[in-house]
Order: C-alpha cells, then structure tokens, then sequence
C-alpha cells in the first residue's frame, strides 16, 4: 500500500498492474532520452556563436526529424492499446460481485447463490483502534478470494463516483442508470485500499475502498457465515 | 448466434454468468436487463403453453447474478403498477 513520500506507484497485485508498471517504466525512459535531448539541444544554441542561421531547404534533417517522433509515437502507442484491451477482457470469472456508489459510501452485493449485501462505511478517525489507518479503514471490508478471475459491476445510486484500488490496477467509473464491468484478480492474499475516485461531493474523501483477499477456503467459511 | 448449449453451465453447477457474446463490452447495462426481459417473457411464453418454467431459470440465475439488487426491485414494482416500460 502508499507510504509517506512515496514517489511511484504502488507494488503491483495482479497481472494488469504488473502490465502498466512495466508500461509506465518505458514510457519514462522515452521521456527522458527526449528531455535530454532537448537539454542539450538548448545549451548548445544558448552558447554558441550562431553560424548557419540561414540554412533553408535541408531535406535530409527535415526527413529525419518527421519520421523519428512518428517511430516514438507509434512505440508508445502499440504498447498502450495491448494493455488497454487486456484489460477489457472478462476471462470466465468464478464469481460476480457488484458495487454500488452511494452519496457517501460503497454498498457491495453478492448474488450468485444467495442475496448477501451490506453497506461499507469509513470507520470516523475518533473510532481508530492503534495501527489502522486514518480515512482508509471501513467497516465491512469487501472479502474475495485471491488467485480467482471475479466480475466486478460497478454502478451508482445517486450521483458519479469511481471504484479504484491501485495496487490491483483498477478504476472504474460508478455512473447512475449504467453497469460498468472490470475484472478483478489477485495474485496474494492482504488488505488493498483504494478511495473514492471522482468528485462526488462533501464527503468524497470519506468513502474509502478496502478489498481483503483471502483464500478461497476462508472466503467460503466467511460467506456462509454471513447469510 | 448465440449458442445457448454452451452457455449453460455444468449440470447441477452453477457458479456465475459466462461470458456473453452479446454483451462483449465494458458497458453490462443491456445485459443485466436483456436477460431481465428475457426472463419474464420466458415465464409468460411457458405459463400460455402450459408447460414447466424450469428453462426460465437459467435466465432468472444470470439476472439475479448481474443486475443491482435495486434495479430488480424497481422493475418488479412497475410490473406491479403497470408502469414497466420493457415489452413483456
Ligand atoms: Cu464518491
């Protein structure tokens, strides 16, 4: 999960996540040869003495200089799209598991064989025990189990939200009137938090996501428990 | 078309909604209220025949599986009323 000063990403839990760190990572290096590049470019014009300040008609530089940024590009893109489609792809899930945004919390149902749902409330910061963390710790943790492709919907009651665990690479805008899909998958076992991700109003920083994964064995124990 | 032998599950099993050809999408909307649709139509054709509802079950399953818990109560309500705006 985040820690004071992190500066990137959070470590990855599934696949998808581990696709954009590594996607990410080249897509800085492109962006550092470039910057650098043109650094060099600018104290070698600030310092020298500014010969060839009328060269018109060279074919050979303006070939180079359109064709190289097109190859860049196109690096940057095709990578991009391979992700972005993986990401769409619903591989047999074992289990569906909707969310429904709330002005200001998330309710979670489960309803392949029973009705199991409940309301995921933020645990206020005067209500801490030691060790749990402030404005991400919830009542009623979202529990599945881990190493399982599962189906997420994700929908709203009232206004937009967006369901997102960073760790797990997922976002997924709530919209009222609409079912959005995503699949979810986690390599471990853990806690994973995640916030609510699009301004929903006064309490939008208050409605806080936590995913606990378990083995399929506790999830079933936990499920039955629960009905 | 859709191939309804291969979209059942096992027999006697059933974990979740496959995946639906129909509905390759990130946007499950249509889905959840197709197989909603196709539920109380099913029930309707079955019920004037006189024969067994048990093959509307699947539909009932995949529906009860993807669609939120409210949006099955406001459509069931406006049955009720007469309001429900889907062709049944
Ligand atoms: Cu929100």
């Amino acid at each position: 999960m985040a820690y004071p000063y992190q500066l990137g990403f959070q470590d990855a839990t599934s696949p998808v996540m581990e696709e954009l760190l590594h996607f990410h990572d080249h897509t800085l290096m492109i962006v550092f040869l470039i910057s650098t590049l043109v650094l060099y470019l600018i104290s070698l014009m600030l310092s020298t003495k500014l010969t060839h300040t009328n060269t018109m008609d060279a074919q050979e530089i303006e070939t180079i200089w359109t064709v190289l940024p097109a190859i860049i590009l196109i690096m940057i893109a095709l990578p991009s799209l391979r992700i972005l489609y993986m990401m769409d792809e619903m591989n047999n899930p074992l289990l569906t598991v909707k969310t429904m945004g709330h002005q200001w919390y998330w309710s979670y149902e489960y309803t392949d064989y029973e009705e199991l749902n409940f309301d995921s409330y933020m645990i206020p910061t005067t209500e801490l025990k030691p060790g749990e963390l402030r404005l991400l710790e919830v009542d009623n943790r979202l529990i599945l189990p881990m190493e399982t492709p599962i189906r997420m919907l994700i929908s709203s009651e009232d206004v937009l939200h967006s369901w997102a665990v960073p760790s797990l690479g997922l976002k997924t805008d709530a919209i009222p009137g609409r079912l959005n899909q995503t699949t979810l998958m986690s390599l471990r076992p853990g806690l994973f938090y995640g916030q609510c991700s699009e301004i929903c109003g006064s309490n939008h920083s208050f409605m806080p996501i936590v995913l606990e994964m378990v083995p399929l064995k506790s999830f079933e124990s936990w499920s039955s428990s629960m009905l | 078309m859709l191939n309804v032998e291969n979209q059942k599950p096992p027999k006697g099993k059933w974990t979740t909604p496959p995946f639906d050809p129909r509905f390759p999408n990130q946007n499950q909307t249509r889905n959840c209220y197709q197989n909603f649709l196709d539920y109380h139509r099913c029930m309707k054709a079955m019920n004037r025949r006189g024969k067994s509802t048990q093959p509307c079950e699947y539909y009932f399953r995949v529906y009860r599986s993807l669609c939120p818990i409210s949006w099955v109560q406001r459509w069931n309500q406006q049955i009720q009323d007469g309001t429900f705006a889907g062709k049944i």
